[in-house]
């Protein structure tokens, strides 16, 4: 048996576990290359329809309401801070604080989700403002966009990007807030304190690439319309 | 054995039994076996389906018995509808380009192989591996329902141009749920695409053996490196642009269909979105895919014609810096599928200029191949037979791509029998032909026997000239002006190619045939052929260190040193005229 930390944990493909961790971060960093083609897509397909049509993406963007926006994106960064904390925690092998950050994170990705889908899409379900189920701006609504001299069916276009993009972004806060789980309870059993933090590490790398994304979506989606 | 190499087989192969040890295993050679078996039943189905076409083609009237009773609206009395040809085709094209050349020249090959070439003793992430096979076999299961719903499989081509495949069944049989299940089966293989790229990418970089850098890998290492950075850049794209086109089919949003559109005399409830928009994230996949099928198989030619001619690939490192540059190019050159579809004619210059810029690495690797071959000592084996038809096959395929890359010539030639001639030589049969090369050349090494010679022979000739005479003759057809996906020429223009097309059909049937003998030999060799020894080929790459088969635990915990570059022939006082890349001995460093 050679010396080191754990060797048990060492898949046989590898030589250590630094060869281990490095080829699993690479790993991790390489997944989120595709993510960020996935939604580069996205993003370029907005860019074409928002330079078509500039004044319906402006009119949308009013429909939307900014403070939620403002307090996901709070949120969010605080969500990366204490993600943060949580893998320096693990690194130094405390098992208590590690815990305690991990179910912060959690919180405050959860709390993401579901005033999403409560209150915010909700509201705009209410005020038949989602394409395919209900497209029929009225009152105010009907009045920015009239200000705006946008076509209704450009403006469904607008809202379609909404709902896709936070949809896909929520998507994937929920897989993290799954993966959340997962680390919560192996912590809760003792993992990750004793030099074998890779797997934390992992899933911070992913929640920051997620928030990194909502800080991208946020500007695009919520603040074109110049209503702040 | 020891009870750690034994622990380490268990880990890898999970403990006794079938099911364990075939759809549970973990080890690269299973799964990269796997894959081969995949890729080798899609590439027959896909060749039946097109010998169907090519009846119909010829004869629209024949009568294909059993036809009418497997799909009684599709061909009733056994006699096809055009809209069941075009169904056809669809299955045939999505069935080569995703499920054959995709799979087997990356996953199956490179899943074994890659491993053994670097000296390492498995895939970086085994698990993942694992589930990517099982994801593209579900995406070959769905691809396949599409045949038992009711109106058959889509008909909307491999491309699936929206508006059409976006508006559901009105828009033709099999655009309602046989689309739906078509996207879904593209979207499940991109899934499993981009997590065998993490693990190809993952496992060059990071489990190279001692003394293995990356100017000492062999050639087709650095294909399936580069392929997977393709597949990793491209594959994403498409998976977004399938999932906004499910939702355009079910969710009600509009990204690629227009206002006021009008199908089947009826107004289509959806506003705003761009059908050219799919294009331009359809082809950013598209185009580096033909890439990520033929570089392998490029790879491969280059690591057998310096095998068989004994001597060192010429200019290894332009080799390198060529497949490098092909890779990077082939992201630039998209908007050439795209010039008739309404295009700013700066950006079609400036797609046409990098298109043809491409030349310059392809030739760069033709002339080295060239200058490999040249003054060798040529050992024609079989798989040497299909590396060089690779080679001309590449040559006469790729030389009609400069002229579908000028703009002017495109508007003439876009859409007919020339671009279909055009892309089955280079990217269809010229990647099948790297694929039997490898078959030929690694079955030892893969099952530890080797396939018939003679027989290997006659099935190359045949082929070899059956595929000439199946496609040459469409680049005629196609400045003929004859259409590609039209099921019957009807029109008074097209009705004297009748007689070329028949004489195709005779040599597609042919040339199909003949793969009978190729299957054979196969399933023979399997288990009567001769027992292989270690290195059959005298080959200088690290899996011809190991036994044949290659045995379950690769190197059995050992760590190959490596001492020499990949293609070490003909060494000046070397004691053979190979030097493996293990070999510690007094021969001097290159």
């Amino acid at each position: 048996m050679p010396e080191g930390p754990a060797p048990a944990l060492v898949a046989e493909q590898f030589d250590d576990i630094i060869q281990q961790r490095d080829a699993a971060s690479f790993g991790m960093w390489i997944f989120l290359a595709t993510e960020i083609l996935f939604f580069g897509g996205l993003f370029a397909s907005y860019a074409l329809y928002r330079s078509l049509y500039p004044a319906a993406f402006a009119a949308g963007s009013h429909l939307l309401k900014v403070a939620y926006g403002a307090s996901y994106t709070v949120m969010l960064i605080c969500s990366s801070l204490t993600m943060a904390m949580a893998v320096r925690s693990a690194q130094l092998g405390r098992r208590k604080p590690l815990i305690g950050f991990l179910v912060l994170t959690l919180l405050l990705g959860a709390a993401f989700v579901i005033i999403k889908l409560r209150w915010e899409w909700y509201g705009d379900y209410l005020e038949h403002l989602v394409p395919g189920v209900s497209f029929a701006p009225q009152g105010e609504a009907l009045e920015v966009i009239r200000r705006f001299g946008a076509p209704l069916s450009h403006v469904a276009l607008f809202m379609i990007f909404y709902f896709v993009m936070t949809g896909i972004h929520a998507l994937h806060m929920v897989v993290g807030v799954g993966l959340l789980t997962f680390l919560i309870i192996m912590a809760y059993r003792g993992r990750f304190v004793s030099g074998d933090f890779n797997t934390v590490e992992m899933v911070g790398l992913y929640w920051h690439f997620v928030d990194i994304v909502w800080i991208f979506l946020f500007p695009l989606l919520y603040l074109i319309g110049g209503r702040y | 054995m020891s009870d750690a190499r034994q622990g380490a087989i268990r880990a890898r192969r999970g403990a006794a039994g079938f099911i364990r040890r075939s759809v549970f295993s973990r080890d690269h050679k299973v799964i990269g076996q796997q894959y081969y078996f995949l890729a080798l039943f899609s590439v027959l189905a896909g060749m039946a389906l097109s010998v169907l076409m090519r009846l119909h083609l010829a004869w629209p009237k024949a009568r294909v018995p059993l036809l009418g009773g497997f799909s009684p609206a599709g061909a009733p009395n056994g006699v096809m509808t055009p809209e069941y040809y075009l169904s056809l085709m669809t299955i045939h094209g999505t069935l080569m380009i995703f499920f054959v050349l995709t799979i087997a020249p990356q996953n199956a090959f490179g899943n074994y192989f890659l491993p053994l070439q670097l000296g390492a003793s498995e895939m970086a992430f085994p698990r993942l591996n694992r589930l990517s096979f099982w994801i593209t076999l579900a995406a070959l299961g769905v691809l396949l329902a599409s045949f038992l719903v009711a109106d058959g499989p889509p008909i909307s081509g491999w491309t699936a141009y929206p508006p059409l495949s976006a508006v559901g069944s009105i828009a033709g049989p099999g655009e309602g749920s046989g689309q739906t299940l078509w996207i879904v089966s593209i979207s499940l293989f991109c899934v499993a695409s981009l997590f065998g790229a993490v693990n190809f990418i993952v496992t060059v970089l990071e489990l190279r053996t001692e003394g293995m850098s990356l100017m000492r890998m062999p050639l087709t290492a650095w294909a399936w490196f580069v392929t997977a950075i393709l597949t990793l850049l491209s594959f994403a794209v498409l998976l977004v642009a399938g999932v906004m086109l499910i939702l355009d089919r079910t969710g009600h949003t509009s990204f690629f269909v227009p206002g006021g559109l009008i199908v089947s005399d009826r107004i289509i409830g959806h506003h705003g979105g761009s059908p050219l928009l799919w294009q331009h994230l359809f082809w950013f996949f598209g185009h580096p895919e033909v890439y990520i099928a033929i570089l392998p198989g490029m790879g491969l030619v280059s690591h057998l014609l310096s095998t068989f001619s004994r001597k060192p690939v010429f200019g290894y490192r332009a080799m390198v810096y060529a497949i490098i540059a092909i890779g990077f190019l082939g992201f630039t050159v998209w908007g050439h599928h795209m010039f008739v579809s309404g295009m700013n004619p700066y950006s079609g210059f400036a797609f046409s200029l990098m298109t043809m810029a491409i030349a310059v690495p392809s030739a760069v690797k033709t002339f080295n191949w060239l200058g490999t071959l040249w003054g060798g000592k040529l050992r024609l084996t079989t798989a040497m037979l299909f590396a060089l038809g690779f080679v001309s096959l590449f040559v006469s395929g790729g030389l009609s791509g400069i002229f579908l890359a000028q703009p002017p010539l495109d508007a003439q030639l876009h859409a007919t029998y020339f671009v279909v001639g055009h892309f089955h030589l280079i990217m269809g049969v010229a990647a099948i032909f790297g694929v039997f090369a490898g078959t030929f050349f690694w079955f030892p090494k893969m099952f530890g026997r080797m396939m018939n010679e003679t027989w290997g022979k006659i099935h190359f000739w045949i082929t070899f000239v059956g595929v000439y005479a199946t496609f040459l003759p469409m680049y005629f057809l196609g400045l003929e002006g004859d259409v590609r996906r039209y099921a019957e020429l009807a029109d008074k223009f097209l009705i004297p190619l009748i007689p070329l097309h028949r004489f195709i059909s005779v040599a597609a049937f042919v040339t199909a045939g003949a793969q009978v003998i190729f299957v054979a030999n196969l399933f023979w060799s399997l288990w009567r052929g001769p027992r292989a020894g270690p290195n059959p080929w005298q080959a200088t790459t690290l899996e011809w260190t190991l036994p044949s088969p290659a045995p379950a635990d690769d190197f059995a915990g050992r760590v190959p040193v490596v001492y020499h570059g990949a293609y070490e022939y003909g060494v000046p006082g070397a004691e053979a005229d190979y030097v493996m890349q293990d070999a510690a001995g007094p021969y001097p460093a290159p």
